[in-house]
């Protein structure tokens, strides 16, 4: 009897030891894997400083506001403002024409259609997210800034003749406007997967409760589906505006690639250039330190927005969040 | 009291009205919401249709043995194929998420089970948010400032460890938002069982979550498969097949680039045919990979 209640306790002692050993070991594991995340910012910040800081030493911080671009030896001269606005303005477009889509598809999916509708068209639109953006690129090179030129700009040109500033520009195809539509096309398969993921988290109880007090389907999404989700709706619109803001060559592709003081937009409708697109285009053709300096300090300034973006976005979530489960309840 | 009666009809008739008026007013609300949805993803449908229908007409007669196996002829001549493009992208995005998925889920199991309340976890997850929305050229340039000088080539190496920090944050993220949604009694009942925490996470919490870290770690993949930028900086893109780790290589994004912005037509075709062979390996690897969730989930359910 003494014999066998001791035995047990061995056991039992073992396999607390056992457990213990490997929740340690788990724990070492995933504790590492997220420092390893913290290690790759902080790699992100040393080589994006260190690479940039011959041009903001050269220039100082005069860098942000100037508007020549010139690589010629003996007379450089490096400015990234026009690149700031051509970046700036670009996302703004995609995101005005992109997010209110991308959320009405992801109501139509999630809440509107049949499952008939819904699960083929869901799956279209996370196959579609899966389409890198270089395709994009090539798509609207070839096929869809035609497409603009004829449907959109010229019509307007031929209406106007340039008399309203901001949509003055002869139309071309290849400029800020056809770059931000593509940006929007890029980002909804993106943003409306992501929303519709999201709002299936809502449990049905909830729509029921709301359905139950009488309200129609879209006081239902409003009042029922979007208050639990609002968090999870920001941030698929964060991570479509962080898309649009730093997508690199699927812009260098349309927008039409101006340097130096020409590159400043006066119209949407005109060819210009963005932080990334830049980058992209002369990286490999640096012609001396300080112009690849240059280049990667456009880099650091991208990085400063996007990071610009990330925390009030998060600010944003912060404040919203009104419902958490999961492992910690807050 | 027939003056009472009197007013309470009216009051109620009145009423009645707003209620009705209001009803209305909800309905086509209601009504020109659903209008509104249906147009977006009508929208939506036909630029996605139209890339499609382009990608699969334009790239399919570029197609052949030749265009799959072989380096590319001399340049405009139509010749030769994009073969090393294709290994390439292999290598250097296999490589990729071998480091990234891994790492990805491990941090995204460490937020959502093991983080508590505190500095560490708060900026774990600020910075992972920082590097999700982070632009894939800024990244290209770490790979070159950090690998590809120090190493003095641009090499497959510098090339996959820029890709893994794309995918890193985005599998992250995905974990912990789907573990997150795994409701808290599953691990309750794992507590009641006495068994260890790392037992719990491992055969409970991570089963019951499969699907949505799959499908993310699969969107991360074919993420990284597409990207151009920070291969422009890291692996450089040659007309060679792969010679080392340590060597440039070439990848499809990459390719498709370059031919695009030559002024042949022979070259523009071989760009649709890249398109076409990068979007159906991606298409392969979901497939495959919800395929594989699916078997699994099978013998996993009981």
């Amino acid at each position: 009897m003494t014999s066998n209640s001791k035995n047990h306790r061995n056991i039992s002692s073992l396999f607390v030891m056992r457990k213990k050993r490997g929740d340690r070991l788990f724990y070492g594991l995933v504790i590492g894997a997220a420092g390893y995340t913290l290690l790759m910012v902080a790699l992100v910040a040393f080589s994006v400083t260190r690479g940039s800081i011959d041009i903001f030493s050269a220039e100082g911080i005069g860098f942000v506001f100037q508007s020549n671009w010139n690589a010629v030896e003996g007379r450089e001269s490096f400015g990234a403002f026009p690149y700031i606005i051509g970046t700036l303005l670009s996302s703004a477009i995609a995101m005005a024409i992109g997010v209110p889509i991308s959320l009405a598809i992801a109501i139509f999916i999630s809440e509107i259609a049949p499952p008939r509708i819904g699960t083929p068209l869901s799956f279209i639109t996370e196959l579609l997210a899966a389409v890198p953006s270089i395709i994009y690129g090539l798509w609207a090179l070839f096929v869809f800034r035609f497409w603009v030129r004829d449907l959109i700009e010229k019509p307007l040109y031929d209406v106007f003749h340039g008399s309203i500033p901001f949509f003055a520009k002869t139309p071309f195809g290849l400029d800020i406007f056809t770059a931000g539509i593509v940006l929007a096309i890029m980002i909804i398969p993106i943003i409306s997967s992501i929303c519709r993921e999201v709002m299936r988290v809502v449990p049905d109880s909830q729509r029921e409760a709301a359905y139950s007090l009488g309200a129609t389907r879209w006081e239902t999404v409003r009042m029922a589906v979007f208050p639990y989700v609002k968090s999870g709706l920001v941030g698929a619109a964060m991570l479509g505006l962080g898309r649009a803001v730093g997508e690199t060559i699927l812009v260098t592709m349309v927008i039409g690639n101006v340097i130096g003081p020409g590159a400043i937009p006066t119209s949407i409708f005109s060819q210009g250039q963005t932080l990334a697109s830049l980058v992209a285009n002369e990286f490999n053709e640096a012609s001396s330190d300080l112009h690849l300096s240059a280049l990667i300090a456009l880099g650091a300034i991208l990085l400063v927005l996007t990071m610009g973006i990330n925390i009030v976005a998060r600010l944003l979530v912060k404040k919203k969040i009104k419902v958490s489960s999961g492992a910690k309840s807050q | 009291m027939t003056s009472y009666s009197n007013s309470n009809k009216k009051y109620s008739k009145i009423l009645h009205e707003t209620v009705n008026k209001n009803y209305r007013k909800r309905m086509i609300i209601n009504k020109l919401v659903t209008v509104f949805a249906i147009v977006c993803v009508i929208a939506a449908i036909i630029p996605l249709g139209s890339i499609l229908l382009e990608v699969v007409k334009n790239g399919a007669s570029a197609i052949s043995l030749e265009f799959l196996t072989q380096p590319q002829g001399s340049i405009g001549s139509g010749r030769g194929g994009v073969g090393p493009a294709i290994q390439g992208t292999i290598i250097v995005v296999g490589l990729a998420s071998l480091i990234g998925a891994p790492v990805g889920v491990l941090a995204g199991i460490y937020l959502s089970e093991f983080a508590k309340e505190g500095k560490f976890a708060d900026s774990v997850r600020f910075f992972n948010d920082v590097l999700t929305g982070l632009p894939s050229i800024v990244i290209g340039i770490v790979g070159y400032v950090i690998i590809v000088l120090a190493i003095g080539s641009f090499s497959v190496f510098a090339g996959a460890i820029s890709l893994s920090i794309i995918m890193i944050p985005i599998v992250v993220r995905v974990t912990e938002e789907t573990l997150k949604i795994v409701p808290y009694s599953l691990r309750e009942a794992g507590h009641s069982l006495g068994i260890s925490k790392a037992r719990i996470t491992l055969s409970i919490v991570l089963p019951s979550a499969k699907n949505g870290i799959l499908t993310g770690i699969v969107i991360a993949i074919s993420r990284i498969a597409g990207e151009t930028a920070p291969l422009i900086m890291t692996i450089l893109g040659t007309s060679l097949f792969f010679t080392g780790i340590t060597g440039p290589v070439d990848a499809l994004p990459l390719r498709i680039w370059r031919l695009a912005s030559q002024p042949y037509e022979s070259a523009h075709a071989f760009g649709w045919g890249s398109a076409l062979v990068l979007i159906l390996m991606i298409l392969a690897l979901s497939v495959g990979l919800r395929f594989l969730a699916q078997r699994r989930s099978f013998k996993v359910a009981i």
